[in-house]
């Protein structure tokens, strides 16, 4: 009736783990000698996600944050569970737009990670609004894909 | 001890999440086919733009007072309600997902400190997801949702509302009407008008047999439940749907009988996205079509459609609804809506395998589920069949939706650096 077609396997977001039990056959043959040693596969969303529900992506678009590993285009992962600290790379609301910088407690301040750019002072009546905190960079560094 | 916590003007909140200008900024969320107003935060309330008045009618009004008006973002509403209902599980337990912006949690017996708690609830959903939520807590769900009407409609309570002792509820009790009773409707609650029972307090003070007599075991619960007694609990299992409906208006009249065929394909290949996701097949279709209620001549007509086996295949259900919208169409009509319902589903195990009727066979199983991958992946729609249309005219207008921020990689959120 259709076409015969191979079913594509496509990576969820946020999977738990598949934990392949056997990878070879059992009834005949023999065993793959792998067997013994195989792992869970890895998964990133693993490695880079510790609170899942809290956790959002966002588009950075600029390069006041390329010394500190943020290339323009990258994807950030932003945590918003986590409370902000001295240091943190955080989004933040400035003139209503979302915005990444370096929170700095000691002398109330956002900063870029370029010289080129001013801190911004954190004046006392104005509320600081961040979003979140910065938990990871994916700068792609392979066009071709 | 129950809690209910429920997000503020919900929709209207979501679109506020990654938009930090316009907070602070009067917001309101048009209804499917950007017809109603269906949702309106408190500085649209306070404009006083009406709750569900067709957005012609108030269009000139909203753009005098520069209300930001927003096409509803399903996807964005349903990521935002289930990273919501995912915070409050974590925190408690038990929980009850009540629609797409409410839960009912049942409190650990250990905690004492309600009101506190209730902050806590409050202040981690707004930290986590950044949706406001009030919460009220008391010893049953109805108290627990009149709580948290109470913590809506009292400032000075900050939206937490703890009921834990019967002068607390019953203080709350005599300000608020019968109507406000959660499962008192208007008919029940006009009934009791002229009885003399009008406040929630009156009817906290009612004899549960008595009105048990006069309306229902439905009623009675509720006057126990007013007065503390746990009558309701938690219902945790979703019950699966015995039959799955997909059916919209159009954004403007059909008359061409293709367009109409397009629009059942569809909602029939979204309709059997939703069975498959239940793990589910179906034998019998429902299809309807119908006029406009207000201008052209008038009619409607359904079908139920059997198939020769259970099947989840959008292919032979779309070709099934085409063939029934084919008998339906009348020339001339002006169609506002259709619509296809699958009946009669059954679960896809245990297989039972007859020698007579054929089975779904493997290609077509897994034709699906390469449909649904790719349509999880790429969001919806990005694969169908071609009598779906491409860009029909008919569909739904959506004209001023937000970015769909945490669905599609390429509309996330943008982050100046």
């Amino acid at each position: 009736m259709f076409m015969k077609i191979t079913l594509l396997t496509v990576k969820q977001p946020a999977t738990p783990l598949s934990l392949p039990l056997y990878c070879s056959r059992v009834p005949a043959g023999f065993p793959s000698p792998a067997d013994d040693y195989i792992e869970a596969q890895l998964d990133l969303n693993e490695y880079l996600i510790k609170h899942p529900s809290s956790t959002f992506f966002a588009r950075a678009e600029g390069t006041s944050m390329v010394n500190a590993g943020i290339l323009d285009g990258a994807l950030l992962i932003v945590d918003r569970s986590l409370t902000p600290q001295h240091d943190d790379i955080v989004i933040a609301s400035v003139d209503g737009q979302l915005t990444c910088k370096i929170l700095d407690t000691r002398i109330q301040a956002l900063r870029s990670a370029n010289l080129q750019y001013p801190p911004m002072m954190l004046s006392e009546g104005n509320e600081l609004l961040i979003f979140g905190v910065v938990i990871h960079v994916v700068n792609k560094l392979c066009t071709r894909l | 001890m129950y809690a209910l916590v429920d997000g503020n003007s919900f929709y209207a909140s979501c679109e506020t999440i990654f938009r930090p200008d316009l907070l602070g900024q009067p917001v309101v969320v048009l209804s499917n086919n950007d017809g109603c107003i269906v949702a309106r935060n408190k500085e649209a309330k306070a404009l006083g733009v009406p709750d569900l008045v067709p957005y012609f009618q108030v269009k000139s009004m909203l753009e005098q007072a520069q209300v930001h008006i927003f096409s509803s973002n399903y996807e964005l509403y349903g990521d935002i309600s289930r990273r919501m209902m995912d915070v409050l599980g974590a925190m408690v337990g038990d929980h009850e997902v009540y629609s797409i912006d409410e839960a009912f949690l049942r409190l650990l017996s250990s905690t004492r400190e309600y009101k506190t708690f209730g902050k806590h609830l409050k202040d981690t959903v707004m930290q986590c997801i950044g949706m406001p939520v009030c919460v009220g807590i008391a010893p049953t769900k109805t108290l627990a949702k009149m709580a948290n009407k109470a913590a809506k409609k009292i400032p000075g309570l900050q939206g937490v509302c703890a009921m834990d002792t019967a002068g607390k509820w019953q203080w709350v009790q005599k300000r608020f009407t019968t109507r406000e009773v959660w499962g008192v409707g208007s008919q029940i609650s006009d009934k009791l008008a002229a009885m003399g029972i009008h406040t929630a307090y009156d009817l906290a003070m009612s004899s549960p047999r008595q009105m048990r007599k006069h309306f229902s075991v439905v009623l009675e619960r509720t006057i126990r439940e007013l007065n503390g007694e746990p009558c309701l609990t938690l219902d945790q299992q979703p019950v699966p749907k015995k039959e799955i409906m997909c059916s919209r208006s159009f954004s403007h009249k059909i008359h061409d009988p293709v367009e109409l065929q397009q629009a059942i394909s569809q909602y029939a290949g979204r309709a059997c996205e939703k069975m498959r996701q239940q793990e589910r097949l179906t034998n019998l279709l429902w299809i309807f079509v119908e006029s406009s209620r207000f201008s052209g001549p008038q009619y409607s007509n359904q079908l139920m459609v059997k198939l020769d086996s259970f099947t989840n295949d959008t292919c032979v259900i779309t070709e099934a609804a085409r063939l029934a919208v084919a008998e339906l169409f009348r020339p001339g009509v002006p169609f506002h809506k259709c619509g296809i319902g699958l009946m009669e589903l059954k679960e896809r195990q245990p297989e039972q395998l007859h020698f007579f009727s054929p089975q779904q066979s493997e290609e077509s199983r897994s034709l699906m589920a390469s449909l649904d991958a790719v349509n999880r992946r790429y969001g919806r729609g990005t694969l169908g069949l071609a009598s779906q249309g491409i860009n029909p005219k008919w569909k739904m207008a959506r004209e001023k939706m937000s970015p769909r921020y945490t669905t599609q990689w390429a509309e996330l959120p943008k982050v100046r650096c």
